[in-house]
């Protein structure tokens, strides 16, 4: 089992130059030195200098999977939560409905949730969402929670590793938004599992072997019900 | 992890139909209580309390001032609350709101009612000259329960408390006199459920909160409804009995720390 | 303010045993406070200061916004009993200018036209303060804008330099900043050497300008590598999670 050693970097340390490395995420150039912007963990891939962010808010990008909440239904549009620096906009062309115009709270309305795509976020950092996509619709039931963004990757793991072993050992239906909301439907039991198993990988998101130990973890759990 | 505020009334609601909390307490279960005194130097007597997550530090100042005409030979007390915009991403910078004043007169109420600071023997001149206990209470961090944290710091302060007559040249510093205080519970009822040290979360999603102060014989010195929900007789009752046993259980530690 | 009781040098150390150039101790605690996107619980000398910062999240009200980037909300605060004699709750002329001159530091390292039409709102709270407690305070604030995940170009750090008994010393305590001659409070970019926060008074030659800035950013410096220290520390300690 091989271990890539995890390298915390803070702002303004220096991880490189531009001669020999790309600046990728994370990273701004001065004088042809590539410097970290944030507090995270540097990922060197080909050439390319990124820094992964520990925490901070979310930052939606076009393409994203995320879970709004709309705040206000207006006459041909609706703002959502998408727990950004600022509400996303939902216009009545992005949604699966005929919605006439001044009748938007007949179909979703302050509280309810959603689960989106990012369709744009233009220079001023607007943000656009759409509902027009297979798998995006209104929520119902289950229950949503909220975890920091920046753990996101954990959660889904390396091509899903990690989701699939939550979905297998508790039969929970569970989508992950980017912007760090969960939505989790299933029996309350299980669902209670998934919750504990979350909250487990966000405080231990930094470490190494995380996915085998939360996989024996749950494995010896369901043994026991049995 | 939190869960988001339109689900969390139903969640938490099945849960406590199911006899569970989302924390894993017993319903009359206080979260781990950390009290800390002396973390003030530059005041007359500071303390710092965590109660799970929600910290508060409270410090007091001791002036020296008029008495009142009705009450010419006894000390006098003031409490203030501030709500900083450091304990919680909802609280606002600038001058109290309804919450703060409430949660400082309440605070405030608790101590002076029960008479737990011996005014009487706060007179310097009678008629002329008396001591001033100022209690400032200092939110940091804002998870649930602020009356509680806020009455347990305030009390651990005014303990941890020298009066500094040599400051001002009145004689030698001695410690504040202070009698047993009562200690203020809280609970807060949602669905039918009574759960007492509410998180933020059942306090979000309560309808109604009641806090119960209650002294060593476990009489009860101080009460406070509040939110517009209602409370059946039965459930005063639950409340009374989850705040004397807390009550009993908050005094030994303070006691402990405090060195009574 | 002069007292000729007060004797601040005694044996060539200073009031508490420092030499002219050395620092209070300093202990810094990171991302203690629960609700806060970042924070910081600081000690320096008897100070003792909290931050917590919240964003970027959207500029209210609305037309505070600036369209091309994110507004710094700086609030100074001294709690009423973190003084001698008891301070009003709130904010006076003194808290709001060291409020402001606060924020222009940080805007300055900070990434701000990554989040347009938001705010970074930084809440310093001095609950016991002995002498610098403005430079503290930054220091605290850079440390907790890390913490929070905000993108800047450098951790802002501050320190004081000043004249007393017409020697020049760093990190003014208590009663040098009382009694002394001059007080020089400097905020840096510790990476680039940029001054980001500057004030002075008191009275001094250009000479002795010139050594007190060269002391203050010397300091700056050193208080960099602890504020530096601080933040790895306490990530490190989540990496080796077994």
């Amino acid at each position: 089992m091989t271990q890539e050693k995890r390298e915390i970097v803070i702002p303004s340390q220096l991880l490189g130059d531009t001669k020999q490395n790309k600046a990728g995420r994370g990273t701004f150039v001065e004088q042809g030195k590539i410097y970290s912007e944030i507090l995270g963990i540097v990922n060197r891939k080909s050439d390319f200098i990124n820094v992964i962010p520990i925490k901070g808010r979310y930052d939606p990008i076009e393409g994203d999977f995320v879970i709004g909440i709309v705040e206000d239904p207006m006459a041909s549009s609706w703002l959502v939560d998408i727990n950004a620096p600022y509400p996303a906009l939902l216009h009545v062309s992005e949604v699966p409905w005929d919605v006439e115009f001044g009748e938007t709270d007949r179909y979703l309305n302050h509280g309810d949730s959603v689960m989106a795509k990012v369709a744009s976020v233009d220079i001023n950092r607007k943000v656009n969402i759409t509902l027009k996509d297979r798998n995006l619709y209104k929520i119902k039931g289950g229950l949503i929670i909220n975890v920091e963004p920046s753990k996101v990757p954990r959660i889904i793991g390396k091509k899903g590793s990690m989701i699939s072993i939550l979905k297998k050992y508790t039969r929970c239906r569970i989508f992950v938004g980017q912007n760090g909301r969960i939505w989790i439907d299933g029996d309350d039991e299980n669902v209670a599992k998934v919750l504990h198993t979350i909250k487990k990988i966000e405080s231990e998101s930094l470490s190494y072997g995380l996915t085998n130990r939360i996989e024996s973890l749950l494995k010896n759990e369901t043994q026991e019900v049995q | 992890m939190t869960i988001t505020p339109s689900i969390k009334r139903d969640y938490l609601s099945k849960l406590a139909a199911q006899g569970k909390r989302a924390d894993n307490r017993k319903f009359d279960e206080y979260r781990s209580i950390e009290i800390e005194i002396g973390y003030v130097p530059k005041a007359e007597g500071s303390a710092r309390v965590k109660i799970g997550n929600t910290q508060v530090v409270a410090g007091i100042k001791m002036g020296v001032g008029e008495p009142y005409p009705d009450t010419p030979n006894e000390g006098v007390m003031s409490t203030a609350a501030e709500m900083i915009p450091m304990a919680s991403p909802d609280f606002e910078a600038g001058p109290p709101r309804e919450n703060a004043i409430e949660l400082a007169r309440v605070v405030d109420r608790g101590i002076r009612e029960s008479q737990v600071i011996e005014v009487k023997k706060l007179c310097i001149e009678p008629g002329e000259k008396i001591w001033i206990v100022f209690i400032d209470i200092h939110i940091l961090d804002y998870d649930g329960n602020l009356f509680d944290a806020a009455s347990l710091a305030s009390l651990a302060a005014l303990y941890n408390t020298t009066v500094p007559a040599e400051h001002f040249e009145i004689g030698e510093n001695f410690p504040l006199p202070m009698k047993d205080p009562p200690i203020s519970c809280t609970s807060v009822k949602f669905n039918n459920a009574i759960v007492t040290d509410p998180s933020l979360d059942e306090e979000e999603v309560a309808e109604a909160r009641l806090t119960v102060a209650t002294d060593e014989n476990g009489d009860i010195r101080a009460m406070q409804k509040g939110l517009n929900g209602s409370f059946t007789v039965d459930e005063i009752k639950k409340v009374i009995k989850a705040s004397i046993d807390n009550g009993k259980k908050i005094r030994e530690e303070l006691y402990k720390i405090v060195g009574k | 303010m002069k007292n000729d009781d007060i004797k601040l040098f005694q044996d060539g150390k200073r009031i508490d045993g420092r030499t002219n150039d050395e620092l209070r101790p300093i202990k810094i605690e990171v991302g203690i406070l629960h609700r806060a996107d970042g924070s910081c619980y600081l000690e320096w000398g008897g100070n003792k200061i909290m931050v917590a910062v919240y964003g970027p999240r959207e500029a209210v009200p609305r037309h505070t916004q600036n369209q091309l980037r994110a507004i710094v909300n700086a609030r100074y605060n001294m709690a009423a009993f973190s003084v001698e004699d008891r301070k009003r709750p709130g904010p006076d002329r003194r808290s709001r200018e060291i409020s402001k001159v606060t924020s222009e530091a940080l805007e300055k390292i900070l990434l701000l036209e990554k989040f347009p039409r938001a705010a970074i709102d930084v809440n310093i709270e001095v609950l016991n303060a002995e002498a610098g407690t403005r430079c503290a305070g930054l220091t605290a604030a850079g440390v907790a804008l890390a913490d929070a995940g905000i993108p800047m170009k450098d951790i802002p750090v501050a320190c004081a330099a000043g004249k007393i008994e017409g020697q020049l010393v760093l990190d003014l305590g208590k009663e040098e900043d009382n009694y002394g001659d001059a007080d020089l409070p400097v905020a840096l970019s510790p990476r680039t050497g940029e001054i980001l926060l500057l004030q002075m008074d008191g009275h001094l030659t250009i000479d002795e300008f010139d050594k007190a800035l060269d002391m203050a950013i010397k300091g700056c410096q050193k208080v960099s590598e602890l504020q530096k220290k601080a933040i790895i520390e306490k990530y490190i300690a989540e990496l080796e999670v077994e």
